[in-house]
């Protein structure tokens, strides 16, 4: 049906006020249920950088850190790392079991792709302190929360993947007469490792964040490190670790985006 | 004569084909090898310098076993009760609703003023940089920060993930703006049109699908990260009461009950995401 164009101007006008209304009510009605003070909040910007200024600044003092802060944050990107790869390892063959492509059958595919995104939707947190319970206050608990976390994203990663760039392969392949095994490792693989590697980078990335949060719930890594300065208001050494995590997340960014290009 | 014959009739040699080349050499496959060798190296060594705190493994698995098995297979509300859990979750919901549209209406307008093919380079490329800067902190340490000048509380939570939003949206955005093509945008400049009747007209028309995808997805990141907050820095919510029931006073069906909450919410989010999408999608 044709509407005229001032009708439709004008509906479209409806439209868009109404889902601003809509948006700008959930606002107001969130910042009510939450107690949140906007303009304090928006005072407290500014405060807080004025503090961050004074107090995060490292002093000839805070040199003395370093050679700690260095080493936890090393050891942290190295968990990272691992349990990325780990996980990767896991999760590649989950998604060939699982895709609709290269999948064994629907049932199968329904149950990878539960299992996946119920990995994925335990929080962190929980994940963390269960694991505190039975592996107590190591390096191998973060290890394993991180590795949990990562294997549920990365199945549905991959998956996709597989789904997005294989399926032509697949089928071109099957029609020559391959065996399965022969279209996987021969040609799905191969085709789909670039995209496979750059979420490989993305998530290791993500990981030393999340590491982080880790860190701070089950002592261990840059996390604990940060913790214990913050909360012995050694904020200069917190200042520190903070400005450690800035440049090797940075630097880890940037190795990858540059990986990214030549490869994809 | 006949050794002329012979030498004449020479002996067939061996038929080699010319060796086929399966893969083009090129510094790509290098590259890929290269990087997944360090990783697997990086891994090994990681592992087996592994501190495991003196914790025998298998008698840590089996505990783990029966803390999952207390978690998922026999949940209840535990000592909290049903109706302070939900509310609790609610406000956590509530948390990643609110600084998601704070990061998204922030996000957008620096997304506008950081684009390549919008502003100019300077004022694009300072933006970036600060981004950047704000994206690597982690948004835990940025509810920590935060907490100490407003005081433990949801205004800390909220800025605290209100910033970390505001960083990652900006990325996304700019990336789906820089995408369209510069010929809409110096068309538009010619006949005149004011900056931000270009971006209001032309450019948010564009890019509303992919800007209400990544905003839904920053919805369930910060849902994530509501919990974490509310669990690391006692900023309340669902996130803190999970810490307290699995870190203090080890009631593991509880804990499984609230995991239980919120993979249901995460589902609920999930859908909506898919629904509003396809709605976008298909206008």
């Amino acid at each position: 049906m044709m509407q005229s164009p001032t009708k439709y101007l004008a509906h479209k006008g409806w439209h868009q006020t109404a889902v601003i209304a809509i948006i700008g009510g959930i606002y107001v009605f969130g910042s009510w249920a939450l107690d949140f003070n906007n303009l304090n909040g928006l005072i407290a910007v500014p405060k807080a950088f004025a503090w961050l200024g004074i107090n995060f600044k490292p002093t000839a003092n805070s040199m003395t850190y370093l050679p700690r802060i260095w080493q936890k944050l090393i050891q942290t990107v190295l968990l990272a790392i691992s349990s990325t790869v780990v996980a990767a390892f896991v999760a590649i063959f989950v998604a060939l079991l699982g895709s609709k492509v290269t999948g064994v059958n629907a049932f199968v595919q329904t149950i990878v792709r539960g299992i996946a995104s119920f990995f994925r939707n335990i929080p962190l947190v929980a994940w963390s302190m269960i694991l505190l319970f039975a592996f107590k206050q190591s390096d191998f608990t973060g290890f394993l929360a991180l590795l949990l976390m990562s294997v549920g994203y990365l199945i549905r990663a991959f998956m996709e993947i597989i789904e997005d760039e294989a399926s032509e392969t697949m089928l071109a392949l099957k029609a020559t007469g391959a065996s399965y095994f022969q279209v996987i490792f021969q040609a799905v693989l191969p085709q789909i490792l670039p995209s496979i590697l750059s979420w490989i980078l993305y998530m290791i990335e993500n990981n030393v964040r999340d590491a982080t949060l880790v860190g701070i719930l089950t002592g261990t890594g840059i996390g604990f490190i940060f913790d214990i300065y913050y909360k012995s208001f050694r904020f200069d050494a917190a200042g520190m670790t903070v400005l450690a995590i800035i440049i090797v997340v940075i630097a880890l960014e940037t190795i990858s985006n540059q990986i990214r290009r030549v490869i994809l | 004569m006949i050794n002329s014959e012979e030498k004449i009739i020479q002996k067939p040699k061996n038929p080699r084909s010319p060796q086929i080349k399966l893969h083009e050499k090129s510094l790509s496959r290098t590259m890929i090898f290269v990087v997944f060798i360090s990783l697997v190296l990086i891994t090994g060594y990681t592992l087996t310098h592994l501190d495991t705190a003196g914790v025998k493994v298998n008698v840590a698995f089996r505990e783990l076993a029966m803390t999952l098995n207390q978690m998922f297979l026999q949940p209840n509300a535990g000592t909290d009760g049903v109706p302070l859990l939900l509310q609790a979750l609610a406000s956590s919901v509530m948390l990643s609703i609110l600084t998601t549209i704070i990061g998204a209406v922030f996000g957008f307008l620096f997304a506008v003023l950081a684009s390549k093919n919008l502003t100019n380079a300077y004022l694009g490329a300072g933006i970036r940089v600060v981004m950047a800067i704000v994206r690597a902190i982690p948004t835990i340490i940025w509810a920590l920060i935060f907490s100490i000048v407003c005081g433990l509380g949801s205004t800390a939570a909220i800025l605290g993930l209100s910033f970390h939003s505001i960083a990652y949206l900006t990325k996304a955005y700019s990336e789906s703006i820089e995408g369209i093509d510069k010929s809409t945008i110096e068309s538009l400049k010619v006949t005149g049109a004011k900056f931000w009747v270009i971006v209001f007209q032309a450019i948010w028309p564009t890019i509303v699908a992919s800007f209400v995808s990544w905003t839904f997805i920053r919805l369930e990141i910060n849902f994530a990260n509501a919990i974490a907050v509310g669990a690391a820095a006692g900023a309340g919510g669902i996130g803190y009461q999970l810490f307290v029931v699995s870190g203090m006073s080890f009631d593991f069906h509880e804990t499984g009950f609230i995991v239980y909450l919120v993979i249901l919410v995460t589902f609920v989010l999930e859908f909506i995401a898919v629904k509003i999408r396809q709605f976008y999608l298909n206008r």
